[in-house]
């Protein structure tokens, strides 16, 4: 009998929490708008529209937004304070692969993700999951760094940068500098560069640096190969607290990812070698099954408010707006008096340089570092 | 026919003993009725077989014969013949066959030793347990502990370093690749290899050895024309368990591993979830099916050698 009760309990319990995960508001009931076609704030009826149409729905789902990257955490504060809107945020460490089949699994769902921040390549492949939506400052965004309907948009990049351990390793001045006996051991990546963004660039960097092209990134894989040789290379996938731990003792990421360590991990430095910059952008884009429509695009206005475009140059990485915010004053000059500006020989490579390295990489890079 | 119950422990040859028995045969009328209630007996375990293993497998592998798109296509079964997916094929078998084979072997000599303890003494039945529990002890869990104690900031790689001045990783940071991943896995293959091999050793019975000796057997023939002949068909079942067990696993290894993709489990990660190399998610299938043939193989050896060394049960 006792066992009984224990089980109505439970099974009270459980229809509760159901009870709470659906009983959402799906659509607006007060404005007769589609929220799903919206492509502009005008579409709404204006941007206090918008608004209201979004604190109706309450709630957002983002998705692969780790508090630390390029000042997420902030960002995702702000919003919810902001406009009360409850920013569920999902899965932060997945991939950009992951959130298109997040989106794809969950179709339907009322978990199913509002808003992507993608990788270049992905976005690319991806471009039927988005909907088109044009923010109110659309004319800050250069046009080289927007789809012409605004399926999806650059939001900020950094510079593949070195962080290093100044209490336990020397500065390291050139990539030569890293196949010495001082750094055993201690050189990683963030990811696997067959899978993971980042550490695709940290190769792309490396190519540069080593007098290659980005047309062919195999200097950069023979680099890795002579720096695995030597017992310098460390596989292991950095994060926040591998850096604290000190197991990852030199690491190649994006510059926001490697400030973000410095903010929080003591001796913790960043540093970028001389010649040519690789910078990549992250793209921002609405879900076209989006649960939360009206959020959806709320967050998107909101990312490119100067309000969230600084925070993101308080996190260490460079928003696409960044020129205007020169321009209009309105940029947060201590933050970026802090990162510095962006300068030197500035590579990206173009999606078809991608794809040709990422089907060398795939060939290469296991045999390069077993 | 004595003998034979032993190895029936794993083997389980049930459907040949009713031949052996020609009058203890039910009769007819009965027989159908037992022969309907069998199979609607079966049909619980029969559709969990089928909804959660044949429908998920086919399905899985069926991906890998077709485009993104929905085309058919060869492509993706062709490029399992690539270079660096043949070579985490290679890394693969040679992961699992080394931990089984050393994992069961040490397994084999630790059931022995315990057999030298009282069956229902508090060793026995403690190691009993706990090899139960280390069995299941992969995944995550397991790679923590290693990173934990020897990994480049373990506590003991710390303490040899400091101690003694030896760098366990003086050649290199071995734990997070193959060579590692055979140390971590023999961390689980030993003690499963001792659940599922000590109920054979047990069925060992005292009076076979006394029969021995009475016949002016040495220990030699005892082992050679007795033990070893009966225990073979549970050892090797055991080695093809450890092996399909090192195999399939993942979990252990991608949170080990992170560089390289060195094993097919990975290899099905990297092709689904990558954000670099694009449009392999149906390699993931072409894959499934690469380890599902290296498991069929695996599997028809063993019958093979199931088949001789049941010769000698007679």
């Amino acid at each position: 009998m006792r066992n009984l009760a224990g089980v109505a309990v439970i099974a009270a319990a459980a229809i509760a929490l159901t009870g709470c995960a659906a009983g959402t508001p799906a659509t607006s009931a007060a404005s007769t708008v589609d929220s799903a076609g919206a492509t502009a704030a005008a579409d709404f009826g204006g941007m206090d529209a918008l608004i209201a149409a979004a604190k109706a729905e309450g709630q957002i789902n983002v998705i692969a937004l780790p508090d630390t990257w390029a000042n997420y955490g902030e960002i995702k504060a702000l919003f919810e304070k902001k406009y009360a809107i409850t920013v569920n945020s999902a899965s932060p460490d997945i991939s950009s692969a992951e959130e298109i089949a997040a989106a794809d699994n969950l179709k339907g769902q009322d978990t199913a993700p509002d808003v992507f921040d993608l990788g270049t390549a992905v976005t690319l492949a991806s471009t039927k999951y988005f909907a088109p939506y044009q923010v109110a400052n659309w004319d800050a965004i250069p046009a080289g760094n927007k789809e012409s309907t605004g399926l999806y948009v650059n939001d900020y990049t950094g510079s593949m940068s070195i962080g290093y351990d100044s209490k336990s390793v020397p500065k390291p001045t050139s990539l030569n500098d890293l196949l010495g006996a001082k750094y055993k051991g201690a050189v990683a990546l963030n990811g696997d560069p067959t899978q993971a963004g980042a550490a695709f660039a940290a190769v792309g960097l490396v190519t540069v640096q080593q007098g290659g092209t980005l047309d062919d990134f195999t200097p950069g894989i023979d680099f890795f190969q002579k720096l695995n040789k030597a017992g310098n290379f460390l596989p292991v996938d950095a994060t926040g607290a591998t850096i604290a731990s000190g197991e990852t003792k030199v690491v190649f990421d994006w510059s926001y990812n490697n400030l973000a360590a410095a903010a929080t991990t003591p001796g913790w430095e960043v540093t970028t070698l001389p010649g040519s910059v690789y910078t990549s952008f992250y793209n921002q884009a609405i879900s076209k099954d989006a649960p939360h429509p009206a959020a959806a695009r709320l967050w998107q206005e909101f990312i490119y408010s100067a309000e969230a475009q600084n925070l993101f140059i308080k996190g260490g990485a460079y928003p696409v707006t960044i020129k205007t915010l020169q321009d209009a004053g309105t940029v947060d000059k201590a933050a970026l008096n802090t990162l510095g500006e962006l300068k030197g020989d500035l590579v990206t490579p173009t999606p078809e340089q991608a794809k040709k390295n990422a089907a060398i990489l795939a060939e290469k890079w296991a045999a390069a570092i077993s | 026919m004595i003998v034979a119950h032993a190895p029936a422990l794993i083997s389980g040859d049930v459907e040949a003993q009713p031949r052996r028995h020609p009058l203890s045969e039910p009769a007819p009328g009965r027989l159908a009725r037992r022969g309907l209630g069998k199979y609607l007996g079966l049909t619980p375990f029969a559709a969990y077989v089928i909804l959660f293993l044949a429908v998920p497998t086919g399905l899985a592998v069926s991906t890998g014969f077709f485009t993104k798109d929905g085309a058919l296509t060869l492509n993706n079964v062709v490029g399992l013949l690539a270079p660096n997916v043949l070579t985490t094929f290679w890394n693969s078998f040679v992961v699992s066959a080394v931990t089984a084979v050393v994992g069961s072997v040490v397994g084999a000599i630790v059931c022995y030793a315990l057999l030298g303890t009282k069956a229902e003494g508090t060793l026995r039945s403690t190691i009993a347990s706990l090899s139960s529990v280390l069995a299941q002890f992969g995944g995550v869990m397991l790679a923590f502990a290693f990173i934990a104690t020897i990994g480049t900031q373990g506590l003991v790689t710390r303490f040899l370093a400091e101690a003694f001045g030896v760098d366990l990783f003086a050649n290199g940071v071995w734990l997070y690749q193959v060579p590692g991943l055979l140390i971590v896995y023999l961390y689980f293959q030993v003690p499963l290899m001792v659940i599922t091999f000590m109920p054979a050793l047990e069925g060992l019975k005292i009076t076979w050895a006394e029969a021995n000796a009475t016949l002016g057997g040495t220990r030699f023939t005892y082992w050679s024309r007795i033990a070893i002949p009966v225990l073979a068909p549970s050892f090797i079942g055991s080695l093809l368990l450890l092996f399909a067990n090192s195999f399939s696993s993942y979990a252990t290894a991608a949170a080990l591993v992170s560089q390289g993709s060195p094993i097919v489990p990975l290899q099905i990660r990297g092709a689904l979830i990558s954000e670099t190399v694009l449009g392999r998610e149906n390699m993931a299938g072409a894959l499934a099916l690469g380890m599902v043939v290296v498991m069929v193989v695996v599997m028809w050896g063993y019958s093979v050698l199931q088949s001789r060394t049941s010769r000698w049960q007679k």
